[in-house]
């Protein structure tokens, strides 16, 4: 058979583009990361200015990561290998760089967005609504050009990276729409259209579906192209990266309640999590092990080549991590990591190690490919390798010291029976692991640092080429093929194979949600439950844009230790006006789910005000800004008539008198205030979150008394 | 909690479904190549020379 060949130029700039905003943002992203973590230890490095304060600022350092950093890895990644894989330029170089600028864009919005506290706070989907049709639009332009680029390939057979970029475009699309589904209050504020326990469920579904398909499969992608080509080895089971890929994308998706284990999620939800999330080792280890074993025969390489040292290590670290995961879903382990410094450091591994080093693996490989050189230094490149390293051991080991550490603390009784230790005492007792930690992750940004003069001189020494030129046979359509396996149909037919994965997702989701929102019974309700305030309302407002949940929790969980410490255990029926839920994952400070009542409104203000003036040693920031904020009223109407159209029961026409209920409860605190000798305005925004701090919890507290009274 | 059972009946089936798939596409032969596609993604596909712009396969 003889046919013409087509010479055709790969497209370099666009994966330049990328590449540089990779970098750039691993250093803002990880900058922000270590600012973060010494305010764990030096409160005052909050400057006591809201943008730079650890609520806001934490949202910021984990969306740049995962979003600005890994998000334009990925796109760097993809859009270099998929031309090759595809024998084909992008299918439209003018989608390429509305996707690039767009997303660019999107990041600019979401770090100046964030900082100034607009969020919706639910964790990794912060991003306020204009923002998410944003993401949801390039997202698409991503989709266009990258299944045309698919369309209009050169090469039959689909390889498994391709499969794997399918299922992360498919996966993240539907994630994000359903989790982003949430009412407009105004331009940059809205609530999420679930409330409570369903919120819960919808969020976790996502959140773990973020690092699933966000932080693994497209980085599982990369793995498959960029390790053999660094090799120069075929991946050592080709069989293998078949089957762990479809075992992933089908048993991932049903893994994200784990992240509510022993929470008001109703019982099968949790366990239907955990079945899962074990079974998760075996498509992940194959992964792993596919990768690893790669290299058999080739460890001579990985002593010589920087590019293999990094990869190595990521996917050790990937292998370690996806084991930790699936055992921190079991109960038992869940009932101590739970809540602690824990979780951190198993992110971080995954976080520091598979996606971080993957994606300096990558650049070193592909700045001196693109520029027709050598790398201008190897021993910087291993320099940074060693101190990257380093700084991921210095970082995880001190957390899971101290994840273990305050977690034993918290359940320490006595042998009288009472607390054995204050709250407080379990923060200042792992200060050292938090100082520690913070030392760690400035080792690994001083190795990005180093990466990033390396490339700058390879660069500088090097000649770009924009267009790789490039030639292959066209794509002929066979007649009649002899015989053809399914496999292979489907890997030929990309658009039947987009269905067949959402099909697959949609199964995992809608098992999982559908029935926690038919059913009535696993969302009891409870008469004595009632909707916020209008000042109650606010204050909560305020709570989520500080980003309070970054640090404390509203979820007692069902043990011993947490009932003697916070309170009666939480209930669903509870949560049923919450929108968003706000249960949080980390307690850096103490779970507030029973807060309303404890202390007066005196000490909350002071406590505000400087948190160690109330306790000392304490490592929460001040919130200075808060005694003068003014508080914004006009919004009150508009957000009622949203948490109406919710379904929050307030009386007809609520909205139009709202405000009226809002001064008078503000008040009742400023009077309350006067009488601790503390003079202040009623309209000032400490007033309205003093008054959703007194509200938490204490609905359920009124409960026993009416049952006595109605025996 | 009737639901829980629904959704084992429902989970067990699609897995099931995915097994049953599986095994048929080893039983045909659908695995049999698994080796040229990861050997041809290391070849490069430059021009072989610049002169020529088509050459017989």
């Amino acid at each position: 058979m003889s046919m013409q060949v087509e010479k055709f130029y790969y497209d370099n700039k666009i994966v330049r583009a990328f590449g540089y905003a990779t970098v750039i943002f691993a250093i803002v992203g990880m900058l922000a990361g270590l600012w973060v973590a010494i305010q764990f230890y030096a409160p005052a490095a909050s400057l006591n200015l809201a943008p730079t304060t650890f609520g806001r600022l934490r949202p910021l350092h984990t969306n740049a990561i995962i979003f600005a950093f890994v998000g334009n890895c990925i796109f760097t990644g993809v859009y270099y290998s998929l031309q090759r894989l595809c024998k084909a330029r992008m299918f439209s170089d003018k989608l390429s760089w509305i996707h690039f600028w767009g997303w660019q864009s999107i990041i600019a919005a979401a770090a100046i967005t964030l900082l100034l506290g607009y969020t919706t706070g639910k964790e990794y989907a912060e991003l306020e609504w204009p923002i998410d049709i944003a993401i949801t639009i390039i997202w698409v332009v991503f989709g266009i050009n990258l299944f045309g680029t698919i369309l209009k390939r050169r090469e039959k057979h689909l390889y498994v990276a391709i499969w794997f970029y399918i299922a992360t475009w498919v996966t993240v699309a539907m994630l994000h729409i359903v989790n982003s589904l949430e009412i407009p209050v105004s331009f940059f504020k809205s609530y999420s259209w679930y409330a409570g326990v369903q919120d819960a469920l919808v969020q976790w579904w996502y959140g773990h579906n973020a690092v699933a398909f966000f932080l693994t499969t497209p980085i599982l992608g990369l793995m498959y192209y960029f390790l053999p080509k660094a090799a120069n080895r075929p991946v050592y089971s080709y069989r293998l990266s078949i089957i762990h890929f479809w075992a992933l994308i089908f048993i991932y998706i049903w893994a994200g309640p784990h992240h509510l284990l022993y929470t008001s999620l109703p019982d099968w939800a949790q366990s239907l999590g955990t079945v899962f999330s074990i079974m998760l080792i075996a498509p992940s280890w194959g992964g792993m092990l596919n990768g690893l074993f790669t290299l058999r025969g080739a460890w001579d390489k990985v002593r010589e080549d920087p590019v293999l040292k990094f990869m190595v290590v990521a996917v050790t670290c990937y292998g370690m991590a996806t084991f930790e995961g699936p055992m921190l879903s079991l109960k038992n382990i869940n009932a101590i990591s739970h809540f602690t410094d824990w979780t951190i450091a198993h992110v971080h591994i995954g976080g520091l190690g598979w996606n971080g080093f993957m994606a300096f693996a990558m650049m070193y490989y592909l700045v001196p490919r693109m520029w027709g050189t050598k790398l201008y230094s190897k021993k910087l490149a291993t320099n940074h390798f060693w101190l990257g390293t380093i700084g991921i051991i210095l970082y995880a080991v001190p957390l899971y010291w101290a994840g273990f550490t305050q977690s034993l603390m918290w359940k320490a009784f006595t042998p009288e029976g009472q607390l054995k230790f204050q709250f407080l005492e379990t923060v200042t007792n792992i200060i050292p692991m938090y100082i520690t930690r913070s030392v760690g992750g400035a080792l690994y940004l001083t190795g990005a640092l180093i990466m990033a003069f390396n490339l700058y001189k390879t660069i500088r020494q090097g000649k770009f080429v924009a267009n790789e030129e490039a030639e292959a046979a066209p794509l002929l359509r066979e007649a009649h093929p002899k015989r053809e396996y399914w496999h292979r149909i489907l890997e030929r037919k990309p658009v039947m194979m987009l269905v067949l994965s959402l099909v697959l997702v949609a199964i995992g989701g809608v098992m999982e949600l559908i029935p926690t929102f038919l059913v009535k019974s696993n969302i009891p309700t409870i008469a004595s439950v009632k909707p916020y305030t209008p000042l109650e309302l606010q204050g909560r407002d305020i709570y989520i844009r500080e980003g309070c949940y970054t640090c404390h929790s509203q979820m007692i969980r069902p043990f011993r230790d947490e009932v003697a410490r916070y309170g009666e255990y939480s209930k669903a029926g509870e949560f049923v006006y919450d929108h968003p839920f706000q249960w949080g994952s980390k307690r850096t400070g103490p779970d507030l789910a029973r807060e309303g009542g404890k202390y007066p409104d005196s000490w909350h203000y002071n406590h505000m005000y400087d948190p160690r003036s109330m306790s000392p040693g304490s490592i929460m920031p001040q919130y200075v800004w808060l005694l003068d904020n003014k508080l914004d009223t006009s919004s009150t109407p508009a957000k009622i008539r949203a948490m109406k159209t919710l379904g929050v029961p307030y009386p007809e026409g609520y909205d139009k008198i709202a405000n009226s209920d809002l001064m008078k409860q503000a008040n009742t605190i400023a009077d309350n205030l006067k009488k601790d000798k503390i003079d202040t305005p009623p309209d000032v925004e400490i007033v309205a979150l003093i008054a959703y701090l007194q509200r938490i919890g204490r609905d359920i507290k009124a409960e026993p008394k009416t049952q006595t009274a109605m025996k | 909690m009737s639901v829980i059972i629904v959704l084992l009946i429902a989970s067990v089936t699609v897995a099931g479904i995915f097994l049953a798939a599986f095994l048929w596409g080893v039983k045909s032969g659908q695995f049999e190549d698994d080796y040229s596609p990861s050997s041809r993604i290391l070849f490069e596909d430059k021009p072989s020379s610049s002169t020529t712009h088509s050459k017989q396969l």
